[in-house]
């Protein structure tokens, strides 16, 4: 189950996930860019692909939406949140309620699809959740913190889950990605520390397989975030990142 | 950003806009003034402009029939995707240029050409048909019998028509992914030419050149030919390719570490006829496997340049090119050398009967100055140059190689293109 499945790091994903031959449901908000990607990947070698077009900030639908993918595929073996969007910071830090519309997209959603999936694959006793947070949910930074802070409610959540599914035979992935080259970032000046979504996409395939907890994508973010946790807040408040 | 060809020249200051379906193109061409851009694989300037477009995430693909082996998919789709995809199943590239990380949309746009032209002619002889958005918003379905005149102008258009959308490709069954190879050595022009005489009817055939001897050795090169195998299966490669990190010191490719590497390469084969089965990967794509090899001529970049000269022109004239480049002493890594088949009906398209010899030139002050002598020498022989690897020809030297140019700039006009799709290159060229 993919959620956010015409994202740019998603659809990379569903592709290796099509190659081997599974059977996928794909959730986004853009019924036709959904339908030709689903084709795609049917060609590409997924065995079958259900759709189901949806806002996935109206929480009420979460519920049914689970149930329906439960149906369709039998059992949800793994399923990947990767909806998302990137706040304009400051036009948040003028109006509220945008900075909390942003929070839904990014934070609130999310939790309560993890809710919903959570019980479900309780209940089967078995599978995997990975959901895409962000390296700007490990530190609050005046150029993004509202994306950062529904990322890092996020990543705190995912934690809990991790712990509590842990016996139940549920894993729980965490993926940290840096800055990713896609539709999203698209006005940003890209340099070194950039990747391509499919190089995020084989990172995340690859932490299901091995069922890993957190992972950074590229890995060396996990350097760079080291550091930038590690710096005493009385000089990182005086920082411009 | 910056935005470069392949050769890392020239570099310019580009606004890239990405699109990922046909109404991000719509809407990218409002008040657009540049070019389409795929994986900028093209050496040169011909996917260049101030404001491009980059197809790279527009790459699905739309049908597929496993029983004709027809696909269609969109034009950001590199032809990588296709041989991963399709290549467990039984089917190849009818036809593929010596790397494959370029987009069909690329392959089309310069119809590229591969080891078997002499036999199967260039991509675009295998578009069943293809979608072009038109600067008018117009959607034209074009095939060599639907809309023909656009179809055989838009294979080898470099793009400068309008936007391929889509294109249905007939893709070639095969039995296995490997290759049956044999390599040949040819001590000069003579006996490399005589070769390719006697193997005509091999299905892929061509030779690297070691274009730094002289006298009695001008010319010495390996040919390698090839057959699709019966035998191996049908399986991906294995290995991960490697990457060159970052651009190499400006030093590090001189005449005496080619002519070291040239040597090496030449006697590393040391039997006059091997054969061995050889995984269709190293054999079409030997440079895939660097990724970034073109860092290795470090910052400044370099020039590719590959011509064609007549056939009737062969041996003295590619004798007279060959020692003009020998006597420069500008050395070239493994220069490639192939007798092309016949001409296509595309106005724009390089390929025709004749010699082809491709070679990298490190970009120095010097530089331009030889290839414009060059390109007398190839003129004056008959040839012309191919526009995917070009970077500096002049007007002049373009309207003489390809006599069809008026044709295609009156198309342009016609369509109304010119105002909308240009790029470095059509601008310089004149068209």
């Amino acid at each position: 189950m993919i959620i956010g499945a015409t994202s740019a790091i998603a659809e990379e994903t569903a592709r290796i996930f099509a190659q081997r031959g599974d059977r996928l449901f794909l959730v986004a908000r853009n019924a036709e860019r959904l339908a030709l990607i689903a084709n795609d990947l049917k060609i590409r070698g997924a065995a079958v692909t259900f759709t189901e077009t949806m806002d996935v900030t109206r929480l009420e639908l979460h519920r049914d939406l689970i149930t329906k993918a439960q149906q369709q595929l039998g059992s949800i073996d793994v399923v990947l949140i990767a909806h998302g969007s990137l706040p304009d910071q400051r036009a948040c830090e003028q109006d509220a309620e945008l900075a909390l519309r942003e929070f839904n997209t990014n934070g609130l959603s999310v939790i309560s699809l993890l809710t919903h999936l959570a019980n479900a694959m309780e209940a089967q006793g078995r599978g995997v959740i990975a959901a895409i947070s962000s390296v700007a949910g490990d530190r609050g930074r005046q150029s993004n913190y509202v994306y950062g802070a529904a990322k890092g409610a996020v990543s705190v959540f995912l934690q809990g889950l991790r712990n509590r599914l842990v016996r139940k035979g549920v894993h729980v992935v965490t993926v940290k990605p840096g800055f990713v080259d896609t539709p999203m970032t698209a006005q940003f000046k890209k340099g070194l520390l950039w990747a391509k979504p499919h190089v995020i996409a084989r990172g995340i395939y690859n932490a299901i397989e091995e069922r890993r907890n957190v992972v950074y994508l590229p890995w060396f973010w996990w350097g760079i975030m080291a550091v930038i946790k590690s710096i005493p807040e009385s000089i990182f408040k005086k920082l411009s990142l | 950003m910056q935005l470069s060809g392949w050769g890392n020249y020239p570099v310019v200051e580009a606004e890239v806009r990405d699109v990922a379906d046909v109404a991000d193109i719509e809407a990218g061409l409002v008040n657009f003034h540049g070019i389409v851009y795929g994986k900028g694989r093209s050496y040169g300037d011909s996917a260049l402009a101030g404001e491009v477009l980059r197809t790279e995430r527009f790459d699905r693909i739309l049908a597929f029939d496993a029983h004709t082996g027809r696909v269609r998919c969109q034009a950001g789709v590199t032809l990588a995707a296709l041989l991963e995809i399709f290549v467990p199943r039984g089917w190849f590239l009818p036809v593929t240029p010596g790397t494959k990380f370029v987009t069909v949309g690329g392959a089309i746009a310069s119809d590229v050409h591969g080891k078997n032209h002499h036999h199967h002619g260039c991509f675009s002889q295998y578009v069943v048909s293809l979608a072009l958005l038109l600067p008018d918003g117009r959607i034209e379905r074009c095939s060599p019998v639907e809309n023909a005149e656009l179809f055989h102008a838009v294979c080898g258009g470099m793009g400068l028509l309008g936007v391929i959308l889509d294109a249905e490709l007939q893709l070639k069954p095969i039995a296995s992914a490997f290759i049956e190879e044999k390599t040949l050595k040819a001590g000069n022009l003579a006996e490399v030419m005589e070769l390719f005489d006697q193997h005509a009817a091999a299905t892929y055939s061509v030779a690297w050149i070691d274009c730094l001897r002289t006298g009695k050795h001008l010319g010495r090169s390996l040919l390698m030919l090839g057959e699709h195998s019966e035998d191996g299966g049908l399986s991906l490669p294995g290995k991960t390719p490697v990457t060159v990190p970052v651009n190499l010191p400006g030093l590090a490719l001189n005449r005496f570490s080619i002519a070291a590497f040239n040597a090496l390469y030449y006697q590393r084969v040391r039997a006059r006829e091997t054969v061995r089965r050889v995984h269709y990967e190293p054999f079409f794509y030997p440079l895939d496997r660097i990724l970034h090899w073109n860092r290795m001529y470090g910052r400044k970049g370099f020039a590719q340049y590959q011509f064609v000269i007549p056939r009737e022109a062969g041996a003295r004239g590619m004798h007279e090119i060959l020692r003009f480049i020998a006597d420069s002493k500008r050395g070239s890594f493994l220069a490639v050398l192939k007798l092309l088949g016949a001409q296509n009906a595309n106005w724009l398209s390089f390929p025709f009967e004749g010699y082809t010899l491709a070679l990298d030139f490190k970009m120095d002050a010097g530089l331009l100055e030889f290839l414009d002598r060059l390109d007398r020498l190839v003129l004056y022989y008959g040839g012309r140059i191919y526009l995917a690897k070009d970077a500096r020809m002049s007007e002049a030297t373009f309207r003489r190689g390809y006599p069809r140019w008026e044709r295609f700039v009156e198309l342009r006009r016609r369509l109304g293109a010119d105002r909308v799709f240009n790029s470095l290159q059509s601008q310089r060229l004149g068209i």
